[in-house]
């Protein structure tokens, strides 16, 4: 596990027209941990991920991966350096089936044709290796999945690829008790795997079972970034309503790190 | 992953014929009809029609309704990439019509070679879907619109090129042969064993590979069902093509499969390939059925949504030149008129679905077929233009009443 941040952004600024979305947002993400990413609802947080993951352009600030600074400008980019999203929408096609939609954008072919043999084979492997025991068969549309199972679809997506940081935004929000705690299990799992994760949640309980690390935004600033084993539940509610806490926030040192 | 855990086999779905069946069913339960209303209806018009009219059933009626239906097919099959991807081409008739005119004043005022003029056709056909295409992907104005203005502007071009009215003829006579002539019986027969045993060779070896790598395949029952349902379909129609259907066959023989039919399989071999086995083809599905996440999944959106325009105009310049052949002559209602219509008719009627997302290619010839069926099936029995288009409206309207209804059964059932 290297020392350093695997992913690191400084002084990131997003604007929609007018609205300034993300202002001078610095964050770090480490191999091998949980990084809980938390913040009221339209703090920034679908809108910092997708920055990292090329689907919109950063306005200013630096994008570093791996010490190295680099430019994203699209889903390749961040694809191309192990960087996968499962966004909060899940973005599965409902009308291919499990295989399709893990390889979409990114086919394996034997010349011209695809070679779908291989790409089945390959996602069978990764959902095994992921434990996943709950879909009957990989050729089953995605439209005829469960929730828990769509997350789990797209979770398996984002590890197919040897990745090296896996984001997701609110994989948890949508899912009944039983299916959130696989999922949370799942999310660990990565981690322990090597891999940094970057999980946004709502929920204050997954958030500490599961997490390393908290970073919590407000009102698109980054008020803290924290060892969660440092803070208690109350510490950071009041990051999330307040922006800070204590010593901790926006009002003492900037975005204060761990 | 504690709850909801089946054990390890149900991986493997039941890969027996039974389960296909059993699987099949399901899916038809839940609002996947498939290919299921186009098949059903096409055998209830060929039974009633022949039982009203028995001129319906003989060899020459059965070649007429291929050279009929042929335009509306092809167009047909380019419109299923437009519809794949939720939108629609309402211009593809008059571009037919405009590059027929294109054909028919490259070969008779100017008297280029037929290639030269096929090829310009098509060019023009492949300009036109870019222009279109790049309207709706780059500038967002529905294609609606776009192609709606383009059904008005096409429709005036055309009486351009034609010089207001009058028709070019076509004595080209490689042209003309398209619609007009047959191929040797012999030949015919050729082809077939050779289609069939290659088919059947792709599947087998298929399912062979797969097996060997330990994956699930279709169990040699099915494989055996559709080859043999290939071999008797193609072998009956062949078989009635190549039997004599002229009046004085001491005079002048006429028999064999009009070089339109051909054409038409070697379209669909093609298009089918191109949906099914490419990624460019998964796209198009993908980006059909969320555009969204195939833009998140780094697909080109846009350059999918203009080649599907592109591969629309190029398959109804290929529309054009058989409705020119056809007809022997291009004027300024070629491509006008029902055309269109049809050719939409004939891809919903088929199975491909208005929202997007879901067809194949061979939903153009299903649907094409029930189209021309009811056209030429009504036109025997003497019935009016008036009540024909009706008829076709409503079987349009049931069409796509049933691709509404299947659809929301699908999203009852949590299939779509
Ligand atoms: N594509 C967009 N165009 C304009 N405004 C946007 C867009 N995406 C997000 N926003 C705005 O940015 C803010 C942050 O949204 P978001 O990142 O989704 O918050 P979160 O995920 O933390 O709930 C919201 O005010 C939202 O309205
Ligand atoms: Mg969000």
């Amino acid at each position: 596990m290297s020392q350093g941040p695997v992913l690191e952004l400084r002084g990131i600024n997003k604007s929609f027209g007018a609205v300034q979305v993300l202002h001078d947002v610095a964050f770090s993400v480490y191999s091998g941990e949980v990084t809980a990413l938390v913040g009221d609802n339209g703090a920034g947080k679908s809108t910092l991920v997708k920055c990292i993951g090329g689907i919109h352009p950063i306005d200013a600030g630096d994008y570093f991966f791996e010490g190295e600074k680099v430019h994203v400008s699209g889903p390749r980019d961040a694809a191309d350096l192990g960087v996968e999203i499962v966004y909060q929408d899940l973005a599965l096609c409902d009308n291919l089936d499990i295989v399709q939609n893990m390889f979409l954008g990114r086919e394996r072919k034997s010349g011209l044709v695809l070679d779908e043999a291989t790409m089945e084979e390959m996602a069978a492997k990764t959902l095994d290796g992921l434990s996943v025991r709950t879909v009957t068969s990989l050729r089953q549309y995605v439209a005829s999945l469960s929730g828990g199972q769509r997350q789990t679809v797209a979770i398996a997506k984002a590890v197919l690829w040897n990745s090296k940081v896996v984001i997701l935004d609110e994989p948890t929000a949508a899912l009944g008790v039983a299916q959130t705690a696989q999922v949370l299990e799942l999310v660990r799992r990565l981690a322990d795997n090597g891999l940094a994760v970057v999980l946004i949640s709502h929920n204050m309980n997954d958030v500490f079972a599961v997490s390393d690390r908290i970073a919590a935004l407000y009102l698109g600033r980054m008020a803290a970034q924290v060892k969660t084993s440092e803070v208690t539940h109350s510490q950071v509610v009041e990051l999330i309503t307040a922006g800070r806490s204590g010593e901790l926030g926006i009002k003492n040192g900037n975005g204060a790190a761990s | 992953m504690t709850t909801e855990t089946l054990p390890e086999q149900a991986h493997k779905a039941d890969a027996s014929i039974g389960g296909y069946v059993k699987n099949y069913l399901d899916r038809v339960r839940g609002g996947e009809l498939g290919a299921l209303p186009a098949v059903f209806g096409l055998i209830v018009l060929c039974v009633l029609f022949s039982i009203l009219r028995p001129a319906f059933l003989t060899p020459g009626n059965f070649a007429n309704l291929f050279t009929q239906g042929a335009a509306v097919v092809v167009i047909a099959m380019g419109l299923i990439f437009v519809l794949l991807l939720g939108e629609i081409d309402l211009s593809a008739g008059y571009a037919s019509g405009v590059c027929a005119a294109v054909l028919a004043v490259s070969l008779t005022n100017n008297g280029w070679p037929w290639y030269t003029a096929v090829a310009a056709a098509m060019l023009t056909g492949v300009v036109i879907g870019l222009v279109l295409g790049a309207l709706v992907a780059k500038l967002g104005v529905p294609s609606f619109v776009v192609t709606l203005a383009a059904f008005l502007g096409f429709q005036g071009v055309l009486l351009l090129l034609v010089k207001g009215g009058t028709n070019i003829s076509i004595r080209d006579t490689t042209i003309l042969a398209i619609a007009n002539k047959n191929v040797p019986p012999i030949v015919s027969w050729i082809v077939l064993v050779v289609g069939v045993v290659v088919y059947a060779g792709i599947q087998l070896f298929r399912a062979r590979r797969r097996i060997g790598r330990g994956l699930l395949a279709d169990p040699l029952a099915l494989i055996a069902f559709r080859v043999l349902s290939l071999a008797v379909i193609s072998g009956v129609a062949v078989y009635v093509l190549n039997l004599e259907r002229s009046r004085n066959a001491l005079i002048v023989s006429l028999k064999g499969v009009p070089i339109v039919v051909p054409v038409i399989v070697v379209l669909l071999f093609v298009w089918t390939f191109v949906l099914r086995r490419t990624a460019y083809g998964r796209h198009i599905y993908a980006v059909g059925g969320n555009a969204e996440a195939s833009r998140r999944a780094g697909i080109d959106v846009d350059r999918i949504r203009i080649s599907a325009f592109v591969i629309c105009s190029f398959m109804a310049s290929i529309g054009g030149i058989i409705a020119a052949s056809r007809a022997n002559s291009v004027d300024p209602n070629t491509g006008g008129s029902d055309v269109l219509l049809f050719a939409v008719g004939a891809a919903v009627i088929g199975g491909t679905s208005l929202f997007g997302g879901k067809g194949r290619a061979l939903d153009a010839v299903l649907g094409g077929a029930v189209v021309a069926v009811i056209q030429n099936g009504m036109g025997l029995m003497g019935y009016s233009a008036g009540v024909k288009y009706v008829v076709t409206g409503s079987v349009l309207l049931l069409a796509a009443g049933v691709d509404a209804l299947s659809r929301k059964r699908a999203a009852s059932t949590g299939r779509r």
